[in-house]
């Protein structure tokens, strides 16, 4: 659990962080979302203390992060940034093994975990480990850095938009993979974006921020039906709020008894992905295959169309 | 019906043409060497070759190539260097180009046979000594072979073998005696004990006031490049003492270093004086300072802000940060700036001898006290080889340093 208890700070007279208090809950990920300069980077510095508060502490499960050096601290935090940070001197072998190294792991115990990572983000450990990061793609930079982030097993992964650089297609499959990877090593994820798809796409909560403030705090689903502020509202776009609702929920909750003709939706498909089948199909529903490929229902467009009503 | 063969005779006329353009393409002029070859033909036809002088003061006699040489050597020599300068002028083979070590090899020779044939049976007063058309021809494929190994691209270990090759060749020239009847080699002859003196002196001041500046002038580039408030009032004055005269600036350290030997216990005992090598080594050392500082603050500039965010963030301290990325990053920048320093102090180390420092600069002053030309030489040769081989050499580490060709090298 991460306590972020009325922190603020202050540059000169002006506050980038104004009292701001925010619990994360452990194993969840947590998107801060807000325009540029609105201090949601320096939130995220502090709780690994690259940037040292102006008042108000921070906790990780119970214990203040003042109470050990900041190097000290920021070894056991993961942390990942956009454009990656890797060293360009070093191998992807080397980079990826720094924070072990510099705990003093054993050399066997390192490189094994280097192999377990490099394999996990589907990096084949004896032709990328000896390679220099120039030599890879974009997306497999990111890999790298995100690998690196999470070598020493930490418990919590700090993450200043790290999909920033990526395009469209290699960002999504990067989302994908972080989700999966947070799920495999219940890691509690903290992650900035400017870019509200982004949040809704990998979110469990959500903090707005606007000009040092946390606007809103919530779930998405509460977030879209709730916003706080006209400032959330024009954030998560008018245009685009039934979409990010269907968006958020998948097939299997929208499920209805029946039978319908034409190819079968597989249930663990995003609402919004069977509402896009539906339309392009040109059918008003569409059979449910369940997990096991098995027909377990249908979706229909009256059932969506309800699903995607904002609040009356 | 008319057209047809009409056009086909077109066709063929067009091949003929282009026939023709490729076989001027291949003996097209090229811009660099077409100068090459007009400087070498001008040093082997116009210019004379070695000069003949009766004593080592007087004037000389100047000895064109056929009247300097043997005729089997005079023709061989001529055949070779007019071979060279064809294959300079035109645009040929890059491996062909070589030939200009061939070239340069003949002149070597050549003048050592010159030397021989030139002084009279039993004359040990008389000089000879290489003239304007060999240094002439010797610039010319020297950098015809430069440019030629420059267009190769060797790997960094290459061109230092290279070089090693060519001091081994003159080193061998020099112990098998075959030069020892030009004047350079009579005036070295008569100074062995004091010429190896003055190199050890030469070396120890431009070396020892590098190992010194390196040492001063890194941590200060870093304490630079961590406390900005420093750097422009530092890199200010530092470039404020390179613009002072050498001159000056030994007249300058004479007060402060005389003090310290007289009223410092030990210092002159150690050797500070207000002359000698003491102020030659300070002046050369505060020289040295603005390349290396500078460099290291620029250097250290150059780390990308990435690595360094990431390096803080994932738990380095800051010393653990310098050694183990900012320094190898910063590393071959920094080592640009050592270059720089040791080829201008190898050069600068001559200045020395004007205040009883020693170092080659002291046959320099002698030769121009007596106008006698070689003993100058015998000074500025060695200077001018050690400056050279120096560059060489740093500038093969400085590539092997670069993080993209270890990156080559490990792939």
């Amino acid at each position: 659990m991460i306590e972020i208890e009325n922190i603020t700070k202050r540059y000169g007279e002006t506050a980038v962080v104004d009292d701001v208090s925010l619990t994360i809950a452990p194993r969840t990920v947590t998107v801060i979302v807000g325009t540029s300069g609105s201090g949601k980077t320096t939130l995220l510095r502090m709780v690994n203390r690259l940037v040292e508060p102006t008042s108000g502490a921070i906790r990780l499960d119970g214990e203040d992060n003042r109470s050990l050096p900041g190097y000290e601290l920021r070894r056991r935090i993961g942390y990942a940034i956009q454009g990656h940070g890797l060293f360009p001197h070093r191998t992807v072998a080397q980079n990826i093994a720094t924070v072990p190294t510099l705990l003093g792991w054993e050399r066997s115990r390192i490189d094994a975990k280097v192999e377990e990572l490099l394999t996990l983000f589907q990096l084949d450990p004896a032709a990328f480990g000896p390679r220099f990061p120039h030599e890879l793609s974009g997306g497999q930079q990111q890999r790298v850095g995100v690998a690196r982030a999470l070598a020493a097993e930490p418990k919590v992964l700090l993450m200043d938009e790290p999909f920033g650089a990526l395009d469209p297609i290699i960002r999504a499959k990067a989302q994908d993979d972080l989700l999966a990877i947070q799920k495999h090593f219940e890691t509690t994820i903290i992650l900035v974006t400017h870019d509200m798809e982004e949040a809704f796409q990998l979110a469990d909560h959500i903090a707005v921020m606007d000009k040092g403030k946390v606007v809103q705090y919530a779930t998405p689903s509460e977030m879209l039906l709730k916003p706080a502020t006209s400032f959330v509202e024009s954030l998560i776009g008018v245009g685009e709020r039934p979409y990010r609702l269907l968006a958020i929920a998948p097939v299997a909750s929208a499920v209805e008894p029946g039978a319908a003709e034409g190819a079968p939706i597989s249930s663990a498909l995003t609402q919004r992905e069977a509402l896009a089948e539906l339309l392009w199909s040109g059918r008003n529903a569409l059979p449910v295959a369940g997990p096991d490929g098995a027909i377990i229902g249908k979706i229909s467009l009256e059932g969506l169309a309800r699903r995607a009503a904002g609040p009356t | 019906m008319i057209g047809v063969p009409g056009s086909a005779c077109r066709c063929r006329r067009r091949a003929d043409t282009a026939g023709r353009e490729s076989g001027l393409k291949a003996l097209r002029f090229d811009k660099l060497g077409a100068i090459i070859a007009a400087l070498a033909l001008g040093g082997a036809f116009i210019a004379p070759f070695a000069t003949f002088r009766a004593n080592r003061i007087v004037a000389g006699e100047a000895k064109t190539i056929i009247e300097a040489l043997p005729l089997n050597w005079s023709t061989g020599l001529l055949l070779v260097v007019l071979a060279a300068a064809a294959v300079a002028a035109f645009r040929s083979p890059v491996p062909l180009r070589l030939v200009a070590f061939a070239a340069l090899a003949g002149l070597a020779f050549a003048i050592g046979v010159a030397a021989g044939f030139l002084t009279p049976a039993g004359n040990s007063y008389a000089r000879i000594s290489p003239a304007s058309g060999f240094w002439v021809m010797l610039f010319a494929f020297g950098l015809l072979a430069a440019d030629a190994l420059t267009r190769l691209r060797p790997a960094p270990f290459v061109r230092i073998a290279v070089l090693v090759a060519v001091l081994a060749f003159v080193g061998i020239l020099l112990l098998s005696g075959s030069w020892d009847g030009l004047s350079l080699l009579k005036e070295y002859a008569s100074r062995v004990d004091t010429f190896w003196a003055e190199a050890r002196k030469h070396v120890t001041l431009a070396l020892g006031s590098l190992v010194a500046a390196t040492i001063v002038g890194i941590p200060l580039g870093i304490l630079c490049h961590r406390v900005t408030q420093l750097r422009d009032g530092l890199l200010g004055v530092l470039n404020a003492i390179q613009t002072i005269p050498s001159i000056a600036l030994f007249g300058i350290l004479i007060a402060p270093l005389g003090w310290i030997a007289a009223n410092i216990p030990g210092a002159a005992t150690i050797g500070i004086r207000g002359i000698g090598v003491a102020p030659a080594f300070v002046a050369l050392f505060l020289y040295s300072l603005l390349p290396v500082v500078a460099n290291t603050v620029v250097g250290l500039a150059g780390v990308p802000r990435d690595a360094n965010d990431a390096a803080r963030g994932i738990g380095m301290t800051d010393w653990q940060r310098l050694v183990g990325i900012e320094f190898p990053l910063a590393f071959p920048v920094i080592l640009t700036g050592i270059r720089i320093v040791l080829v201008q102090n190898i050069g600068l180390a001559t200045i020395a001898a004007l205040i009883g420092g020693g170092g080659f600069g002291v046959f320099v002053f002698q030769g121009v006290g007596q106008t006698a030309m070689d003993l100058v030489l015998l000074g500025a040769v060695p200077t001018v080889v050690l400056a050279f081989a120096a560059a060489i050499v740093l500038d093969a580490v400085i590539e092997m340093a670069k993080p993209n060709n270890r990156q080559a090298e490990a792939r």
